[in-house]
């Protein structure tokens, strides 16, 4: 979708290239983040896509088309753009905000109230209550959702992204980076998002260019780059806690390595069994519990027993049991087993039934 | 919510004003300390001179705006960032010279009557009005700017949409320091014999007469706060 081919930048009076050389492919319908430190020619590389800044040497074809060869402010029309800063108009109300550019494309006026009805809808902001203030009278999370529904206003296939979330305390940019994700997927616009924090990279790319000095340094998924730094300076940027960070790109519900569940009732002479297996073993293993409809119940600590216990195995079982939702993510379920120091948790469905059990030796085979 | 639209109390200055102009008119009128006074005064008279005052004002604030605000514009333009100081200077150097001796210098040239006084009041109105345009202009955050620019507006349309619409508070503000210092200002052109309500002053003082030069004094007064609170009002209307 987007071509990036050996793209240098030089400004004016400078004789240091602030993009050397740069080539990157971005694919239809993916979030490529640009992440490195200040200065590293990210945001340049993105400025150069909607021409806002002149590239010097290179070529960019969008959509298989060089960039110079269309009108700036057509091209611009068919990008959204969201700066940090959010940029709205503090003149305006939130519904002319968001209609910046179907008035710039000269929609008519029921197509455009409709679009951003639609749009208020799909960034989670209430017409009635905010269509008609002002951009003053909202919360940094809520301009920034006006940002984001202001640039999708037109439907364009790709958007420029340069540190939405940046001025944004943690709790509103993870929800908003949260929401964000749930609407790209129904969208699925070709993105390029600039950041300097790896972890928001890791969390919303499908890809990440790690840029270093008007490079790409490396250029792959964020497991790619989490596995396989390809060189100091990746590896310092992921940090030294990135098997942590793997942990969270892989949600529970996708998670292989798990433990068993026995049904209670059901399962009780496989699992006097197991116990009995385990004894030969001798491993320090938990499986969990379930009862009636999947509904978690406890786990047992296979370890404990041995094969003339008598105790009943109702009784057995540890409660209460923990839950996680299978789309949070394992790092989250380390939080929980953590927090409350238990050995286990379910991942269970939207209804509550457990669909699988992970341990503590399972969330380390998860990374190994 | 902010009021958008005139409202009732936006009407009880100018009413005052009004009322008090009405009032004293008529009090001078009907009780002249002696017939001096009422030989001098007549309502004719009283009327011609506001005229010629508002229309001092009106004529030297318009073409003021029409200058300062288009120059004021083009200033603020990066490409012009090196000469606006010194045109910034030239202008204060302007407003330095004492309005006087600036109607002294002008009679040479433009001589007597109105054209003279307008031109004096013109270039004292040139400085607010084109410094609260450039540090308009330039006060607008570079990221509305830029957001306008990056989803495809022309600049043109920046210019008039988005720009402008924002240094708007600040250049109107400007404008109606103008205003106010004109209303005082335009007295002093009695002496080139442009008229206003300098003449009242001007008479007054000489026939040593204080009901008339109260008229001339008060009505200036009187005039510069009705502007002001009308300006106040358009200002408020257009920002919304």
């Amino acid at each position: 979708m987007i071509k990036i081919e050996n793209v240098t930048k030089v400004y004016p009076g400078s004789d240091k290239a602030v993009v050397q050389d740069l080539n990157l492919h971005i694919e239809k319908g993916e979030i490529c983040v640009l992440v490195g430190a200040s200065g590293c020619g990210k945001t340049t590389t993105m400025r150069m896509i909607n021409r806002l800044i002149d590239l010097t040497e290179g070529r960019i074809l969008v959509a298989d088309q060089d960039i110079h060869s269309v009108d700036p402010i057509k091209l611009r029309l068919g990008i959204g753009y969201v700066i940090q800063e959010t940029g709205l108009f503090p003149h305006y109300t939130i519904e002319k905000n968001i209609a910046t550019v179907p008035i710039e494309l000269k929609w008519d006026k029921n197509r455009i109230q409709e679009r951003v009805r639609e749009l208020m809808g799909l960034v989670d902001l209430d017409y009635e209550q905010y269509a008609k203030k002002k951009p003053s009278s909202l919360s940094g999370g809520q301009k920034q959702r006006v940002g984001v529904a202001r640039a999708l206003a037109a439907d364009p296939p790709i958007m420029l992204m340069d540190e939405p979330f940046g001025a944004l305390d943690p709790i509103t940019r993870a929800k908003l980076q949260n929401e964000f994700l749930d609407i790209q997927a129904r969208i699925k616009k070709t993105i390029v998002f600039v950041t300097h924090d790896i972890d928001e990279a890791m969390k919303m790319g499908d890809k990440i260019a790690v840029m270093q000095d008007g490079k790409v340094v490396q250029y792959g998924t964020p497991h790619e780059i989490l596995t396989a730094p390809v060189n100091k300076f990746v590896e310092n940027l992921v940090g030294e806690n990135r098997i942590l960070k793997r942990l969270s790109l892989i949600t529970c519900g996708e998670q292989q390595v798990n433990s068993p569940i026995y049904n209670l009732p059901g399962d009780e002479e496989t699992l006097i069994e197991r116990i009995a297996q385990n004894e030969r073993l001798s491993t320090h293993q938990i499986v969990g519990i379930a009862g009636e409809e999947k509904t978690p119940l406890g786990y047992i600590p296979l370890f404990k027993y041995d094969r003339g216990d008598s105790t009943p195995l109702l009784d057995r079982i540890v409660t209460p049991p923990l839950t996680i939702h299978q789309n949070k993510t394992l790092f989250d379920a380390l939080g929980v087993l953590f927090n409350t120091g238990e050995r286990g948790v379910f991942v269970v469905d939207d209804e509550g039934r457990a669909l699988s059990f992970i341990t503590m030796t399972d969330l380390f085979e998860a990374v190994q | 919510m902010e009021t958008k639209k005139i409202t009732i109390n936006d009407f009880i200055l100018p009413i005052i004003i009004i009322a008090l102009s009405i009032g004293y008119g008529y009090y001078v009128l009907t009780y002249p300390v002696d017939t001096i006074v009422s030989n001098y005064l007549s309502l004719p008279l009283i009327f011609k001179m506001v005229r010629q005052h508002f229309y001092l004002i009106l004529v030297s604030a318009s073409l003021a705006i029409a200058t300062s605000v288009p120059l004021g514009i083009l200033l603020s333009r990066p490409m012009f960032k090196r000469v606006r100081s010194l045109i910034v200077g030239i202008v204060n150097v302007g407003q330095t010279i004492p309005s006087l001796a600036v109607i002294a210098l002008f009679v040479g040239i433009l001589g007597i009557g109105s054209k003279t006084a307008i031109f004096a009041l013109w270039m004292y109105s040139l400085l607010p009005i084109l410094n609260n345009t450039i540090a308009g202009m330039t006060g607008v955050s570079p990221f509305i700017i830029d957001s306008a620019i990056g989803m495809g507006m022309t600049k043109v349309r920046t210019l008039f949409f988005v720009e402008l619409p924002i240094a708007l508070p600040v250049i109107m503000a400007g404008i109606r320091t103008a205003v106010v210092i004109n209303v005082a200002t335009a007295v002093i052109a009695a002496y080139v014999g442009a008229g206003g309500l300098g003449d009242f002053i001007i008479a007054g003082k000489n026939i040593n007469r204080w009901q008339i030069l109260l008229l001339g004094a008060g009505y200036a007064s009187l005039i510069a706060l009705l502007l002001d609170h009308i300006l106040g009002v358009v200002e408020r209307i257009l920002t919304q």
